[in-house]
């Protein structure tokens, strides 16, 4: 039978196995690398679904800098900035999660996967935070959106003397080339982008911790070892590559341009 | 056959050098770079995301299939971004389109 032949070693006698080891693969080495290699494929796919965005993000940033860096500095630093070091935390327990798997300390693994799990609400639960900011100061794209909010904009009659002097000017920032007007229209697009590429990273979350739930179960029911803890690695790449998408939201969301 | 166990050590220091350099993508932000404020965060970003990448994602450890793998990524995503700026760039640049100006 070939199943016999492809369980046989390279010396042709029959071992006995890993009983994770699945019979289409020769050697725990050779299907940890087949998972391996398939998840960065899986992963390239998300580079370029937020690839798209980020390019999207590139294009109208370039057209109206000026929109995307008055609404950019409407984002709060203190949370935005948190919400980096939270996830940058939640990357090294994760990190330490695969190491004690690797290292046969099942206690420890599954600890150090809850304490993941609890670093990723942590970080959804200040998204809550500033998602409910931004509804609250209708900096939400649509019917109610309002760039300037109402006590802050000047009077009618005020307000078309702004529009041609520049209302940012007037608050202290430098002169901007949009008017009140544009700005209302093109802080929207930021807004747009904000709440597409930090919503679309939040569902990577939420997905990532549902991943997490399932390894954490596995893990507490002793289905790993040092030969086999691939499900913990795989877990691992996904959540290190949310990680790095946020890396490259904060700057390019929070931190437009904070020097004026 | 178990993979290369990296020592906590090099964790920690990984850990701490994001810290650092999350610090400092926003110090650089307050300070007037004129256009190289977007290129100074975006080489921080991208050193941060190669940390990530190389030691906690295990692909210095990695065999070179995958190490391709991962450098295949970071070549189409640099064709997509780079194409998207050769097409817009090479069209007439207006700062509004027309029906807002």
């Amino acid at each position: 039978m070939s199943n016999v032949a492809a369980h046989a070693d390279d010396r042709g006698h029959a071992h006995a196995h890993h009983p994770a080891l699945q019979h289409h693969f020769d050697t725990m080495a050779q299907q940890k690398e087949a998972a391996v290699v398939g998840m960065w494929v899986f992963l390239l796919t998300e580079i370029l679904f937020f690839g798209g965005l980020f390019a999207a993000y590139m294009v109208y940033r370039i057209w109206y800098f000026d929109a995307f860096a008055e609404a950019s500095r409407s984002l709060s630093l203190f949370w935005g900035g948190l919400n980096t070091a939270v996830l940058i935390g939640s990357s090294l327990t994760m990190a330490m999660a695969v190491r004690c798997a690797q290292t046969n300390k099942r206690t420890a693994t599954v600890n150090w996967l809850i304490l993941t799990m609890i670093l990723g609400a942590v970080f959804l639960g200040v998204k809550v935070i500033e998602y409910a900011d931004k509804f609250e100061h209708h900096h939400v794209p649509g019917y109610n959106f309002q760039w300037a909010a109402a006590h802050e904009a000047p009077a009618a009659g005020e307000h078309a003397v702004a529009a041609s002097e520049g209302a940012a000017a007037a608050e202290g920032h430098r002169e901007l080339s949009l008017t009140p007007a544009q700005l209302q229209l093109t802080t929207q697009i930021y807004f747009s982008l904000y709440f597409t590429m930090t919503g679309l990273h939040a569902l990577h979350m939420i997905i990532g911790i549902g991943i997490m739930l399932v390894i954490t179960r596995m893990a507490y029911k002793g289905k790993f070892d040092q030969e086999y803890y691939t499900p913990v690695e795989m877990a691992g790449l996904y959540w290190h590559f949310v990680d790095i998408v946020w890396i490259f939201l904060f700057p390019l969301l929070y931190l437009v341009e904070r020097h004026v | 056959m178990s993979g290369h166990v990296s020592p906590i050590s090099l964790y920690i220091t990984i850990f701490m050098a994001l810290m650092v350099l999350t610090v400092a993508t926003v110090g650089a932000a307050f300070v007037d770079l004129g256009q190289f404020n977007f290129l100074v965060a975006m080489i921080i970003a991208g050193f941060k995301a190669t940390l990530v990448i190389w030691y906690f994602m295990h692909v210095k450890y990695a065999s070179k299939l995958t190490k391709l793998t991962v450098a295949t990524g970071i070549f189409f995503l640099a064709i997509l971004l780079g194409l998207f700026l050769v097409d817009y760039g090479s069209k007439a640049f207006t700062q509004m389109p027309p029906f807002l100006s």
